[in-house]
């Protein structure tokens, strides 16, 4: 038995008929085809699944699509078009660029959705609070330090475009 | 991996969702934050034919102080109590358990009512719960009633709510002055679970320790009062020989869990271990200087 949902995705409303079962992670990719979000672990514990549910971040492999029914999802794919990005690259996405925050680039999308969400409740957070909040997100190539540096260096480009 | 198929149901009210309850008994499984249950179903270790989300229950996540206590609705999640100005300002020993739970995305979705409901050996609320005496309010069709921390606790898995109960909110005090509490924790480095858990509470009058409560988890089958530890203060001058020396009861009669991440024995060391550095730390802030 399929239910009805209604769900903002990347800014674009969107009304589906999903079976209740459904994890939302397998509704971005397979539904919406927004494969930007990434299934590693499938058991909650890497964050490559990490998108922002009314902003706040969720490994969506432990949401159920009807779980975010009448909510705001966003994905990788919609993070430039989050307020002060101009549809270019999000700072933080920049940041990962410059400080070669990636290598494979499997955890990236999830490690910069829970970045954003940590960026907009503390704008100027320290080296322990950046980890602390990416705790969940796993990366078995960049050993975090540059991960890090790039957190970092898009909470100084974000103070700088507030300006 | 995709759990069993299900019948969904969103209630809008407590009254509705108890209906349901009613109606599907043990064939219906209750949804709060879905991070203990979401997992389970997608190992198919639950495969619940119905499935009764609490999510959109209007009037079950709040965080109010009524009459010298602490309100807290079952829905609220563990980043709303990590985050409370007042939970902060009143019972931060609450707010200090609820930053040590997993991660980020764990906090931002799992609740307080279910974390108690499930009762997972592992978990970090039972024992700061268990510390600060809390009151547990369940409601059914048949009406409300309210248990103590320490009658909530069974076994493994295993609380006070009946079939056809849902938790509906939990009481916590407000600290006063001269009482400190702390929580300190071993942490399983993958989950984040707690290998132990220590929460402590005391209260200071004219140097003494007036009241005390030690409440611990991931030791034993289920998170338990350690009123060994407990006995050896009361009454007593603090120092830190005579805390060491009574964190040294803290696995005292409990038969203690073993499994890949700690042996029974290295478990009960590290809940002394854990029990002194609790101590220490609310005896420092019951007395107002630092940690
Ligand atoms: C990766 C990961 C790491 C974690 N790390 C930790 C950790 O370090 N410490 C820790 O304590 N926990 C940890 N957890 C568990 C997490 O805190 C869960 O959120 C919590 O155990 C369950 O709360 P929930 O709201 O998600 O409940 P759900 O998963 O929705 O429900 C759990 C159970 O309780 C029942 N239930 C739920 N609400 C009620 C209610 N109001 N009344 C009656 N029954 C109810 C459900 O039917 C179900 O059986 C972790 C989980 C994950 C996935
Ligand atoms: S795929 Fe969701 S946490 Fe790993
Ligand atoms: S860049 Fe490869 S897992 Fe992080």
């Amino acid at each position: 038995m399929s239910v009805e949902i209604q769900v903002r995705v990347n800014g674009q409303p969107h009304q589906s008929h999903v079976e209740p079962r459904t994890l939302l992670v397998h509704y971005l990719r397979e539904v919406l085809g927004l494969t930007g979000t990434h299934v590693g672990c499938e058991t909650s514990l890497c964050g490559a699944c990490t998108v922002l549910l009314d902003g706040r971040a969720v490994k969506s492999c432990t949401v159920l699509a009807v779980q975010a029914d009448g909510a705001s999802v966003t994905t990788i794919e919609g993070v430039s078009g989050l307020n002060g990005s101009n549809g270019g690259l999000h700072p933080v996405q920049e940041g990962f660029w410059e400080k070669h925050g990636l290598q494979c680039g499997f955890c990236t999308p999830g490690m910069i959705c829970a970045s954003v969400e940590l960026l907009g409740k503390n704008p100027n957070p320290s080296e322990a609070e950046i980890r602390h909040a990416l705790h969940g997100n796993l990366c078995r190539c960049t050993g975090y330090q540059k991960i890090i540096e790039s957190v970092r260096y898009a909470a100084a480009k974000m103070k700088t475009r507030k300006r | 991996m995709i759990p069993a198929p299900f019948e969904y149901h969103a209630p809008k009210s407590l009254e509705e969702a108890l209906r349901l309850l009613d109606r599907h008994g043990d064939e219906a499984k209750l949804l709060a934050g879905g991070h203990s249950l979401l997992p389970m179903m997608k190992l198919r270790l639950a495969a619940p034919r119905f499935v009764i989300d609490l999510g959109r229950l209007k009037g079950l996540d709040y965080i109010r102080e009524e009459q010298g206590m602490i309100a807290i609705g079952a829905m609220t999640t563990h980043a709303e109590i990590e985050n409370s100005s007042l939970l902060r300002a009143k019972c931060p020993l609450l707010s200090e358990t609820a930053a040590a739970i997993g991660d980020v995305q764990v906090r931002n979705r799992g609740t307080l009512g279910g974390s108690l409901a499930h009762a997972d050996p592992a978990a970090d609320y039972p024992a700061s719960i268990l510390a600060l005496e809390a009151q547990m309010t369940m409601n059914s069709s048949m009406g409300v009633r309210a248990v103590d921390a320490a009658e909530f606790f069974l076994d493994m898995l295993t609380t006070q709510l009946r079939p056809g109960e849902i938790l509906t909110e939990i009481r916590v005090p407000a600290l006063g002055k001269g009482t400190g509490a702390a929580y300190c924790k071993l942490s399983q480095p993958a989950s984040g679970y707690a290998v132990v858990g220590v929460a402590a509470r005391v209260t200071l009058a004219a140097g003494k320790l007036a009241q005390i409560a030690v409440g611990v988890t991931g030791v034993g089958p289920k998170a338990y009062r350690a009123v060994n530890v407990e006995d050896a203060l009361r009454g007593k001058k603090a120092s830190e020989k005579l805390l060491a020396e009574a964190a040294r009861h803290a696995a005292r009669g409990v038969e203690a869990l073993a499994d890949l991440h700690a042996s029974a024995g290295y478990r009960s060391e590290m809940a002394a271990v854990f029990t002194r550095r609790a101590l220490e730390r609310a005896v420092a802030r019951a007395a107002g200087t630092k940690a």
